[in-house]
């Protein structure tokens, strides 16, 4: 039990097909209610597809799981509608101190950039981060969400799946149309389906301990590289909600993970630690070993893998939780699209292709870390610290100083989903780009950019007049606002004064942040998918061009 | 030209939306370099590298420079 925290208790429902009801197929089922399935389940049911979770327990995560939400993940859990929770309970830092040996070697201070909603990361519990979730899902009479529900078996055909489930009253059959795996990095269904996850284990052990401080302390990010108090190794100081805070000690394969559990052993380091008298308490201890692996492909007919089922990194640089939230972003509207029948299933691989890239971007960066924080060999020890040392005064030696990169969402630059350019724009919103953030007017109020967009297919025109939009140009939009793709045009202006056309939101970029980001002129038109990536831009409004590429973005070119 | 001590790794034909990217890309490219020899291998392949850096250089100042800032602290 944590001091701090209670566990929620989610109560057990007998399924309907263990009271009497005819067993009936579902369109969704999502194995695992982590934060990743349960990510899913919110966002296919708030878009209309109805949705069964199963999930073995009856609570959230145990101990000290995931730790930090990176801007992008907090971005999609706002349309989720558990964003502000999050970032209410969540603590923020932006300083973050390295040390090497004695020494501090250099501080930075990550402020955000400005005229963003989100901040580039916030550090929460996993547990809260479920427990926001649940309550969110069960707001929707279409989302099922079955606690002691355990898979036992999965079996994938042509056109769906079947799996068994094991309650407190027995076992069950349940079909499914597609079924989404979402159960973590031990992946029970992945391995009841026989499919393969490869990557390289790290022979190295990290003792994680959260401590709660009695007293004040910095709300600060601390690393050291080989420090007095726990020489040859690292160690990181994270402070989390609820003034506990995340201690990682990097152990070496060869530590006795029992051993270094018990608080005798646990206590005293954290004391070195400290250096003085601090009091504190401590909440949980754990040792885990870390996998970088990936599957070949996230889709296997109409079984689709998400989050740490899919692919697994090393903790440094919060690309777990984070990728999986990602990875449901991208899923869920392709998906919706299929069952609807508005996309051909081979929408779906694009979800494999373009998450298969992020992946291979997250692992990459985490190996990257993980090679700087425990290098493997001697040389490479003496170009870590060589590094270290000249950094305190040089600049370049910090760009290069790695214990963690921040995460930051994949651009999506290969996706064949894009249409690439034909006009010429600066600045990075590529095609491929997950949108970056403005601050907007709506009706005369306080709005964000990203609080407009997403959820369908959005056309944004930059406009100098909203008055002075054409009909002409309406009446061209027309029929691709009736057809199945159903996309918005949302006009954007620097300024609103005269009539705007009936009908059709405004927004008004009063700061200039959407014209400076997006490299935006009048006429300029930004495709936007329904998981806010750009799918294709233009200097001029072209209906023709517009109808090419949302069906070059949803295969039914 | 003075010794740059500025961030400046880039690589032709590559576009980077993170600043930390070059330099990881570098930095792996290093330790790549390294991989499955001895470390008396190393130390001759490090000597190798720094002659064909200082040569590609060329500048002597520059290199005096950076030959005393990477002394610094060593005894």
């Amino acid at each position: 039990m944590l001091s701090t925290y209670k566990y929620p208790k989610y109560e057990y429902t007998r399924p309907p097909e263990q009271s009497g009801g005819t067993p009936q197929r579902y369109p969704v089922v999502v194995v695992g209610a982590g934060p990743v399935g349960l990510a899913a389940a919110i966002e296919l049911a708030q878009s209309g597809v109805p949705v069964v979770v199963l999930d073995e327990d009856d609570t959230v995560s145990v101990g000290s799981r995931g730790v930090c939400y990176a801007k992008r993940a907090l971005e999609v859990l706002d349309r989720l509608g558990v964003g502000q929770a999050c970032v209410d309970k969540g603590v923020s830092w932006n300083v973050g101190r390295t040390f090497f040996r004695e020494q501090e070697v250099y501080n930075f201070n990550l402020l955000p950039q400005a005229d963003h909603k989100r901040p580039g990361m916030i550090n929460l519990q996993q547990y809260y981060l479920e427990e926001f979730e649940v309550q969110r899902a069960r707001e929707f009479p279409n989302l099922d969400l079955r606690f002691k529900n355990k898979v036992v078996s999965v079996h994938s055909q042509g056109a769906g799946a079947t799996l068994q489930v094991e309650t407190p009253d027995g076992i069950y059959t349940l079909e499914t149309d597609w079924l989404v795996v979402a159960d973590g990095a031990r992946s029970g269904s992945r391995r009841m389906l026989n499919l393969d996850i490869d990557g390289k284990i790290f022979k190295d052990r990290f003792l994680i301990a959260d401590v709660v401080m009695k007293a004040d302390f910095p709300h600060e990010r601390w690393f050291w590289f080989d420090p007095p108090f726990h020489p040859g190794q690292s160690v990181l100081l994270h402070r989390q909600s609820d003034n506990v805070y995340r201690i990682d000690f990097q152990l070496g394969w060869d530590a006795d993970p029992e051993e270094e559990k018990k608080p005798e052993k646990v206590i005293p380091r954290i004391q070195a630690m400290l250096g003085d008298a601090r009091e504190f308490e401590l909440e949980w201890v754990s040792v885990y070993t870390f996998q970088c692996r990936r599957m070949n492909a996230f889709t296997h007919g109409r079984v689709l893998f998400v989050g740490d089922a899919a692919h697994q990194v090393s903790p440094f640089g919060a690309r777990g939780a984070n990728s999986g939230i990602q990875d449901t972003d991208n899923l869920c509207w392709k998906l919706k699209l299929v069952i609807e029948g508005k996309a051909p299933s081979s929408l779906l691989d694009s979800y494999s292709e373009e998450r298969v890239f992020a992946a291979d971007e997250n692992l990459m960066n985490s190996t990257r870390s993980t090679d700087f924080i425990t290098p493997k060999s001697k040389t490479s020890l003496m170009f870590r610290n060589a590094t270290l040392s000249l950094a305190r005064e040089h600049a370049f030696a910090r760009a290069l100083v790695n214990s963690g990169r921040l995460s930051v969402p994949a651009i999506l630059t290969e996706s064949s989903l894009n249409t690439p350019d034909s006009d010429v724009f600066a600045g990075d919103m590529v095609p491929g780009a997950p949108m970056d953030d403005a601050p907007m007017r709506l009706d005369g109020k306080d709005s964000w950019l990203l609080d407009n967009v997403g959820k369908r297919f959005i056309v944004l025109l930059y406009v100098s007049d909203p008055a002075t939009v054409s009909a002409t140009l309406l009446d061209q939009f027309k029929p691709l606002a009736d057809g199945p793709l159903a996309p918005e045009l949302v006009l954007v202006a620097h300024k609103v004064s005269g009539a705007t056309p009936q009908g059709t939101r405004v927004l008004e970029d009063q700061a200039g942040r959407f014209a400076e980001r997006f490299d935006a002129q009048p006429g300029s038109t930004y495709l936007i998918r329904p998981d806010q990536h750009v799918a294709a831009r233009w200097r001029a409004f072209d209906a023709k061009k517009l109808s090419q590429a949302m069906a070059r973005a949803t295969c039914t070119l | 030209m003075p010794l740059n001590l500025k961030p400046n790794f880039h690589e032709s034909g590559k576009r980077y939306f993170h600043a930390f990217t070059p330099g990881d890309d570098f930095y792996e490219s290093l330790i790549d370099t390294h991989r499955d020899l001895t470390d008396e291998q190393s130390a001759m392949v490090n000597a190798k590298l720094v002659l064909l850096l200082a040569n590609h250089v060329g500048d002597i100042t520059v290199l005096r420079e950076a030959m005393r800032i990477a002394r610094q602290d060593s005894q």
